[in-house]
């Protein structure tokens, strides 16, 4: 089926050499990195993790949300899904392996990164990340990739590819809570040392997942002709809409613990990214920005008749997918860092290198995105056609 | 043809899912030390008297463990540091009162604490960081992989990274002790090459009496004598990680 890959359009050939001048610029910086060190990132004593770790926080969530589409298809037979199914899933492959990426670009000493399979340490959360996230990069590439042959051939799965299909499920929502626990289990961060954290990332997951998901549908459809559905989409948007209420009512559910418990150590991080600490307030407005873009989503997400306006539908998912965005790929480290654990304020803000190497990485992720999905669309039209 | 595909894939499958998880259960072993927190052997601790320590004498300390460990000076927040001198409230947030009148401006030493039950430990996915069985909580920047987790990890902030390569920044350079590369973490190690020499560490040597040193377990030692004698406090003693650090008030 990869053949389907090399035949397109020029607009596709375009987008590809675009990715790959992007992919060259960031690979550029991060030579610069293995040169200088981490020295050339923003990142300090202090705030010993930044960027990089927090796009591979926020992305573990776009892999996990595949499994919104997973469950009803597969457990409720709901068919509207079989359409679009395969785009979560290749999703999930583009996603998990930025994730992947971004973690060797964090490392101070790439060339070592094996040692976590030489010297393998149960006790380290780290260590589990890594064995759920290959495990869910090799299950999507396996069922994607099986199924679609399946539908290329107009035959029904092979029926040794179910089981995969169930662990897929529960592997899904173990990315997400084996990420959560990288942070949750550390004594003295006061941000992370809640129960909720892992619950939060999914319901964060589950709604910006979706709700990109629902914007690379109608990318597919005005691109390339083929639809992926009315019902898919609404659906997928149903989801969205609930699971963005839940993010913010588990965010709610947060600031009530910390703020009528008062306890310094877990207030002052919610103080210094919503209101700014001893003068300290870089991430105030983002964090702010955050919270509104959340709160509008509902707004206009809630209203049936919006969702069924396809521009409408596609701004609230831009919202969403901001909303989350800001609140794990900028917030959660930073706030979990900043007030370190002697109070002191250092803050962080990426370098120029550092967002190089981040949109290279990005631009990687877009490229396997956008030969799985020429793929995937190849597939779907010979069939329909 | 096609039942001997899927007999293939089958396997495949299975063998390459059972490889991402295999390698934890050939392998699984821990890296915490054990004995040394337990009543048995020996286990390293430290008592800092706070009265006689002045700012002359915690230069000094530092100045002798930075020295002779070949601890780069870097004027950034990118910079590294084994044992420093900060103020009480920081060192010990929530226990200062606005009425403790002299305390909340004077300084004292920090370092790490050597914990008992250390959290880097156990958060290090390639066991850089581990425990010896006299409690020492030590570092292999051989092996370290440069994650600083063990960073997020330690509520004390007493580890430092080296962002960038520390043989930049050195002066002088003490050839009976390694220099890092860039991309490990590095943190004080209680002196454990002094240690091996039966001497004390550096910086108890140079705080000439303000610093007590000696096993935790031999009810004879300086330090089980000292901590019988004063009141002392440890940081952050809420969090379960068994410092052995001890402040003297």
């Amino acid at each position: 089926m990869l053949e389907k890959a090399i035949k397109g359009s020029k607009i596709y050939w375009g987008w590809l050499g675009l990715l790959l001048a992007i992919i060259g610029v960031g690979f550029g910086a991060y030579m610069v990195q293995l040169n200088q060190g981490l020295s050339i990132t923003g990142m300090s004593r202090d705030v010993s993790w930044g960027f990089y770790i927090a796009q591979f926080t926020f992305l573990v969530g776009v892999a996990a949300s595949a499994v919104m589409m997973v469950i009803p298809k597969y457990l409720h037979h709901y068919q509207a899904f079989g359409r679009v199914l395969i785009l979560g899933e290749f999703l999930a492959v583009a996603a998990v392996s930025m994730c992947l990426l971004f973690i060797v670009v964090d490392l101070g000493q790439p060339q070592r990164l094996f040692n976590v399979l030489l010297h393998p340490t149960p006790n380290s959360i780290l260590f589990w990340d890594m064995v759920v996230l290959n495990g869910y990069l090799f299950l999507n590439i396996l069922i994607g990739w099986v199924t679609l042959q399946a539908e290329r051939k107009q035959v029904p799965p092979p029926s040794w590819i179910k089981p995969f299909i169930y662990l897929s499920i529960p592997w899904a929502v173990s990315i997400h809570t084996v990420t959560a626990f990288l942070y949750c289990g550390l004594p003295g961060r006061g941000f992370w040392l809640t129960a909720i954290l892992a619950p939060r990332f999914l319901a964060s997951a589950f709604a910006s997942g979706p709700a990109f998901l629902i914007l690379l549908c109608y990318i597919v459809k005005i691109f390339t002709k083929w639809d992926p559905g009315k019902e898919a989409i609404q659906s997928l948007a149903k989801i969205v809409t609930y699971a963005i209420i839940t993010n913010l009512f588990f965010l709610g559910l947060e600031v009530f613990t910390v703020g009528y418990s008062q306890i310094p150590d877990h207030l002052l991080h919610f103080k210094y990214l919503f209101f700014g600490l001893h003068g300290y307030s870089t991430y105030v407005p983002w964090m702010w920005a955050s919270v509104i873009a959340g709160l509008a989503a509902v707004a206009i997400l809630l209203n049936p008749k919006n969702r069924q306006a396809d521009n409408v539908l596609a701004f609230a998912c831009v919202l969403v997918f901001l909303s989350c965005w800001i609140d794990k790929g900028l917030g959660m480290i930073s706030g979990g860092f900043v007030p370190n654990p002697l109070e002191e304020i250092t803050e962080y803000i990426p370098t120029k290198l550092e967002l190089m190497v981040t949109l290279g990485v990005y631009a990687a992720g877009f490229f396997i995105l956008t030969i799985l999905y020429k793929v995937a669309v190849g597939v779907k039209k010979e069939v329909d056609a | 043809m096609k039942s001997s595909r899927r007999k293939f894939l089958q396997i495949a499958g299975l063998s390459a899912l059972g490889w991402s998880i295999c390698p934890s259960l050939l392998q699984a072993s821990g890296h915490g030390g054990g004995e040394g927190g337990n009543g048995q052997g020996v286990r390293w601790a430290m008592a800092i008297d706070t009265r006689k320590l002045d700012d002359k004498l915690m230069e000094e300390c530092v100045h002798a463990c930075h020295s002779i460990h070949n601890v780069p000076k870097i004027n950034s927040k990118q910079n590294i540091k084994w044992i420093w001198s900060a103020p009480f409230e920081k060192l010990f947030p929530g226990q200062m009162h606005k009425f403790l009148k002299e305390v909340p401006e004077e300084h004292t030493l920090a370092l790490c604490n050597h914990c008992g039950n250390p959290s880097c430990v156990r958060v290090c996915p390639t066991k850089a960081t581990f425990k010896r069985p006299d409690g020492i909580v030590m570092m292999d920047f051989h092996r370290c992989i440069g994650c600083r987790y063990c960073m997020a990890a330690c509520p004390y902030g007493s580890r430092s990274f080296n962002f960038a390569d520390p043989r930049r920044f050195l002066k002088e350079q003490n050839p009976d002790f390694p220099t890092r590369t860039k991309g490990v973490v590095e943190k004080c190690t209680f002196c454990a090459e002094r240690l091996d020499e039966g001497k004390r560490p550096a910086c108890v040597e140079a705080a000439k009496g303000a610093i007590y040193f000696g096993d935790l377990n031999d009810p004879h030692s300086e330090v089980r004598q000292v901590l019988k004698e004063r009141y002392s406090i440890r940081r952050k003693p809420g969090l379960g990680t068994d410092p052995s650090v001890y402040y003297l008030i």
